[in-house]
């Protein structure tokens, strides 16, 4: 890990809450978002989409919409090649199937025509033969010997044999001795529980624009969080070289770690391939609940051993995940993640993979971190309660600090874990009184963050602005935060720098917006890239002084002799050096390249106050507090946003969303009406405390802060319905229903 | 698609008589133009009934209101003789859909559209209003609460269009009231709704009740049980535990992904009994 990046200084503009670049063409409508893309010939792709759970596809008679006058494309699985990269066929396998839907609305055949009427009348003439196949869609049926298989021959070697084959792997984490720990515990606490799969529920449906040219080039316009891995893919599936197909990211309207793969880009560019015309798909909200990906489904059983003063002695978890149709890893990150805030003797996680019939998932904030820490937060709130403790106490007494072995392996170097819980304790919302039948609850979170590969150009203008140009599509203001970054470095005001989000033949590879790392790496890859134009700056104002180039410094935004050796010279602006670049060697512009390393990990606390109706079991959310870590808050409006929005997710998440699969394993509310986000009424005031620990490992001590915020509502919200209910439910959503059935016990 | 904007409710009366093939009425389009869009509608011809004289007004009429079937929830929210006359009504049409869809949405609509969880019927069932429908043949009124017969049903024939509704006068210390509920706050379909009207004598005794319930069975039902164990009582406790029973027990709902036939049951009890209390306050009485 880089951890000796950050040096500590006083900040001019980062920190400053300055005004967003792109809000201007978001309010008036002038952003270009994902189905804004046009292009002369363009034709309408639309997707035949599976209405069985399960079912062996015998045959596709594509051949009377074929005949369909203005008809100019039909492709289905058979279109698309073998591949032998398992990732990669299970991308295109979900795109387009292959042999078999696995799940309702898993897509069947695709159609490029000239008008959107003419596509959906051709869908209605594609004849699909299907042979119906069990089901099953709860993971807890799923692991069952005997339930229905999805997929054959993929299990890993790690499970053990006997088990159903929709278990495809299996994975442990932790150190020490549990059952030595346990036997020190005053009280051991077994628990199980289960999260509904919930969607990103981003507002913006998926939408692009495919242009294949017969000469075998391709553009490809789309709203995703990663063009350069749309790219990947879709050369991939495509069979195409990558510097042949050119991807260009929209503005996005909403990805929270949705828009992270691929699921109708590579169907678009077949399209275009086979119609030798421009192909536009747009979904509809029907198709992105039935087709791209919700969260995991899980169930989740915790054991946690505890002294009458709160001390764990030990603590297990088994987590039982399923992403759907196809094997999925988030079950580890889930199993890592489940204790991470505590400093454990004697603590094992234990993570296995199963297979359902539902769409394949996608990453949402934080993957596999919610589910899990809910698990363990609530059944350490339910021992809090058995012991008369202060649940604060209890997570300051066992607080994860510098030096702890994390329970999935790292130690820890500077977090900001105790700090984030003592300014909880010592906020007034937590011991602001409560009137009765109302509940406070508290829960911890954490995210591991990421760095990566991030690549980044700044151009200096000959007028003395600045254009940067980086590789991450901006999902929550981060080109005002890359802005801000340029502009304390270079020391030139924020608004003469524009910073753009450039296409794949622009810029080296960039990985997915994606980790909460944008912040993080791409500014600190920007910092870098001004210090290099701050050097190459700096050896012009030598040749015009006529002395050493290690003989002039940046200071304030211009350049200044280093000291009275080397010579008596005004300063020179950066728009004075910009002004005379031609005659001193050519345009200026800084680089920099990275895989970026330590990112450092980010915890959150946050405290909500609920009240029950005891007649409905309609829980409304009274107060909510979020704290937490960001290293150092760049922008700090959007780092608060982040925590407040990760909060309104979270409460989403505990209170009202979930996938409801029906008896017939099909998807009962793919909708927002049925499918219900928190509306803006449903939400109380969201307060944001941000702690600024600094991240070892940036310049400027920044840390991701996109993720974790979603991670404590769950269990908090629990926690609160319980200490106003009187009734602990260990299964979200904590819907009316389900409260009312609780408190009728 | 043929799409015909009538000039009198009589054209709009022949042109849908005379239709062979799938024909819709457009008033405010909150539900038609969303059907259509999803696909789950593809109808030959849509009558679009706005421009007919009178469609768009609230007119006074032997002590009550007549509503044209085209007024919508934002014009009827900013009546206040209507709303002071029947405030569970007006509460009940304005919680259909958000801001937006108030600015088209209409009663006669989301009457036709024969929905059992129809937030703005229960009120009107409640009221006893009468619609007036407008056929090929002529005019004839009918009780809101005879026109939905299950999910998506109604007793109008071919050709016939609503084009009125008339609330009915009422005299002092007299009110409704309307609840629902739903998971979220708003922007949702009731799970169950309840709507309570009541007419007090000088002593604060109700002297008239009548309950209506909604998304509790296929139509909207009005609970004569639950009303009479209203009649004569001060709303004491025992009144309201008795009418919420009998709410419970003409509840015949369904198990689905909103909530399920236990939930209903029980929340149609305890948003009646709530209801009643608002009404009852509306009126006068005093606890």
């Amino acid at each position: 890990m880089s951890l000796d990046e950050y040096t500590r200084r006083e900040f001019k503009q980062v920190g400053t809450r300055v005004r967003r670049p792109d809000g201007v063409d978001k309010v008036t409508g002038r952003a270009m978002y994902g189905a804004d893309a046009t292009a002369p010939g363009m034709l309408v792709g639309r997707i035949l989409r599976s209405p069985h759970a399960h079912a062996r596809v015998k045959g596709i008679d594509t051949s009377a919409a074929e005949a369909l006058k203005g008809v100019k494309a039909i492709i289905t699985g058979a279109d698309l090649p073998a591949q032998e990269d398992e990732f990669i066929r299970d991308v295109q396998d979900n795109c387009m199937a292959r042999d078999k839907a696995l799940y309702d609305g898993h897509a069947v055949a695709a159609v490029a025509a000239t008008d959107a009427a003419t596509a959906k009348a051709a869908l209605k003439l594609i004849k699909v033969d299907y042979e119906v196949l069990p089901h099953v869609t709860d993971v807890d049926a799923a692991i069952q010997p005997g339930a229905p298989v999805v997929q054959s021959g993929r299990t890993l070697e790690n499970v053990p044999a006997g088990m159903s084959e929709n278990v495809t792997s299996h994975s442990e984490f932790g150190h020490g001795d549990p059952a030595e720990g346990f036997a020190r515990a005053d009280m051991i606490l077994e628990r199980s529980y289960r999260t509904a799969a919930t969607h990103q529920g981003y507002i913006e449906p998926h939408a692009c624009l495919a242009s294949y040219a017969s000469d075998g080039k391709a553009d490809l316009w789309c709203c995703t969080q990663g063009q350069f891995n749309v790219r990947t893919l879709c050369a991939a599936i495509m069979e195409m070289e990558a510097s042949q197909l050119r991807v260009t990211a929209s503005e996005i309207g909403g990805g929270f770690g949705g828009k992270t793969t691929v699921f109708i880009e590579p169907v678009a560019l077949a399209l275009s391939r086979k119609a030798g015309r421009p192909v536009k798909i747009v979904m509809t909200r029907d198709e992105v609940f039935r087709a791209t990906g919700p969260t995991v489904h899980t169930s989740t059983d915790v054991k946690i051993g505890m002294t009458k003063d709160g001390r764990i002695t030990a603590a297990e978890a088994t987590l039982r995940y399923s992403g759907g149709a196809f094997p999925c890893g988030t079950v580890d990150m889930g199993a890592q993640a489940a204790f991470a805030a505590y400093d454990l003797d004697h603590v094992r996680t234990y993570g296995w993979n199963v297979m359902t019939n539902r769409p394949k998932e996608a990453a949402y904030r934080a993957p596999g971190a919610p589910q899990s820490i809910y698990a363990v937060e609530a059944t350490l709130d339910e021992l809090c309660q058995h012991f008369g403790l202060d649940p604060l106490d209890v997570r300051l007494k066992n607080a994860a600090k510098k030096g702890t072995k994390s329970s999935y392996g790292p130690t820890f170097p500077d977090i900001g874990l105790t700090a984030t819980l003592e300014a909880a304790k010592a906020h007034p919302h937590y011991s602001a009184p409560l009137k009765d039948g109302q509940g406070r609850g508290i829960s911890c979170g954490f995210w591991f963050n990421f760095g990566g590969n991030t690549c980044v150009s700044l151009n200096v203008n000959t007028d003395g602005t600045v254009g940067i140009t980086e590789g991450n599509p901006d999902i929550g203001g981060s080109r005002a935060s890359i802005s801000l970054m340029a502009a304390e470095e270079l020391g030139i005001p924020y608004d003469r720098i524009r910073t753009i989000v450039a296409d794949t033949s622009s810029l080296g590879y960039n990985d997915v917006t994606d980790g909460s790392r944008v912040t993080f790496a791409v500014g600190l890859a920007t910092i870098k890239a001004a210090r290099d134009a701050i050097g190459k700056m700096c050896g012009r104002a030598a040749r015009i002084w006529g002395i050493d180039p290690e003989a002039v410094e940046w200071k304030d935004g211009a350049t200044v002799p280093a000291g009275p050796n080397a010579g008596k010279f005004p300063p020179m602006t950066l728009a004075e050096i910009a002004a005379v670049s031609a005659e001193t060697g050519g345009p200026i512009a800084g680089h920099h390249e990275v895989n970026a390393d330590g990112a450092g990990v980010s915890f959150g606390v946050h405290i909500v106050d609920v009240e029950v109706d005891r007649d409905t079991g309609a829980t409304k959310v009274l107060r909510y507090t979020v704290f937490q870590d960001a290293g150092k808050a760049v922008h700090p409006s959007y780092v608060e946003g982040q925590m407040q929005g990760g909060a309104v997710q979270g409460i989403g998440w505990a209170l009202n969303e979930e996938y409801i699969y029906g008896k017939d394993g099909r998807l009962q509310n793919p909708g927002f009406l049925d499918y219900r986000v928190p509306v803006a009424s449903d939400l109380p005031p969201i307060d944001a405390v941000i702690l600024e620990i600094p991240n070892p490992g940036h310049p400027y001590g920044v840390r991701g802060v996109g993720e974790t915020g979603i991670v404590p509502p769950l269990a908090a919200i629990t926690n609160a319905v319980c200490r106003s209910a009187g009734v602990r439910l260990h299964e979200l959503p904590m819907s009316p229903p389900r409260v009312l059935k609780a408190l009728a016990g | 698609m043929r799409y015909l904007a009538a000039n009198t409710a009589h054209e709009a009366a022949e042109a849908l008589a005379s239709e062979p093939g799938l024909s819709r009425i457009l008033a405010g389009g909150t539900d038609v133009l969303v059907q259509l869009k999803a696909g789950m509608v593809e109808p030959d011809l849509v009558v679009d009934i706005k421009r007919i004289p009178g469609i768009r007004t609230i007119s006074a009429e032997a002590g009550g209101f007549r509503v044209g079937a085209a007024v919508s929830g934002a014009e009827l929210g900013e009546h206040a003789g209507l709303c002071a006359l029947w405030p569970g009504i007006a509460e009940g049409f304005q919680l259909i859909g958000s801001t937006q869809v108030q600015g088209r949405a209409t009663m006669a609509g989301n009457l036709c559209n024969g929905s059992p969880a129809a937030d703005s019927v229960p009120p009107l069932v409640a009221a006893n209003a009468v619609a007036r429908i407008t056929g090929p043949d002529g005019d004839r009124d009918v009780p809101i609460a005879d026109i939905p017969t299950g999910p998506g049903r109604t007793t109008l024939k071919k050709g016939e269009v609503i084009t009125s509704i008339f609330l009915p006068a009422r005299p002092d210390r007299a009110a409704d009231a309307y609840l629902r509920f739903i998971p979220r706050t708003e922007m949702d379909i009731a799970v169950a709704s309840a709507a309570v009207s009541l007419e007090l004598d000088p002593s604060g005794t109700v002297r008239s009740a009548r309950v209506a319930l909604g998304a509790v069975a296929p139509t909207v039902v009005a609970v004569e049980a639950a009303a009479s164990c209203l009649i004569g009582t001060s709303l004491d406790d025992e009144a309201l535990a008795r009418m919420a029973a009998a709410c419970e027990a003409a509840c015949a709902p369904i198990d689905d992904k909103r909530g399920t036939i236990e939930f209903r049951t029980r929340t149609a009890g305890v948003l009646a009994r709530r209801a009643a209390l608002i009404a009852y306050a509306r009126a006068g009485g005093s606890k």
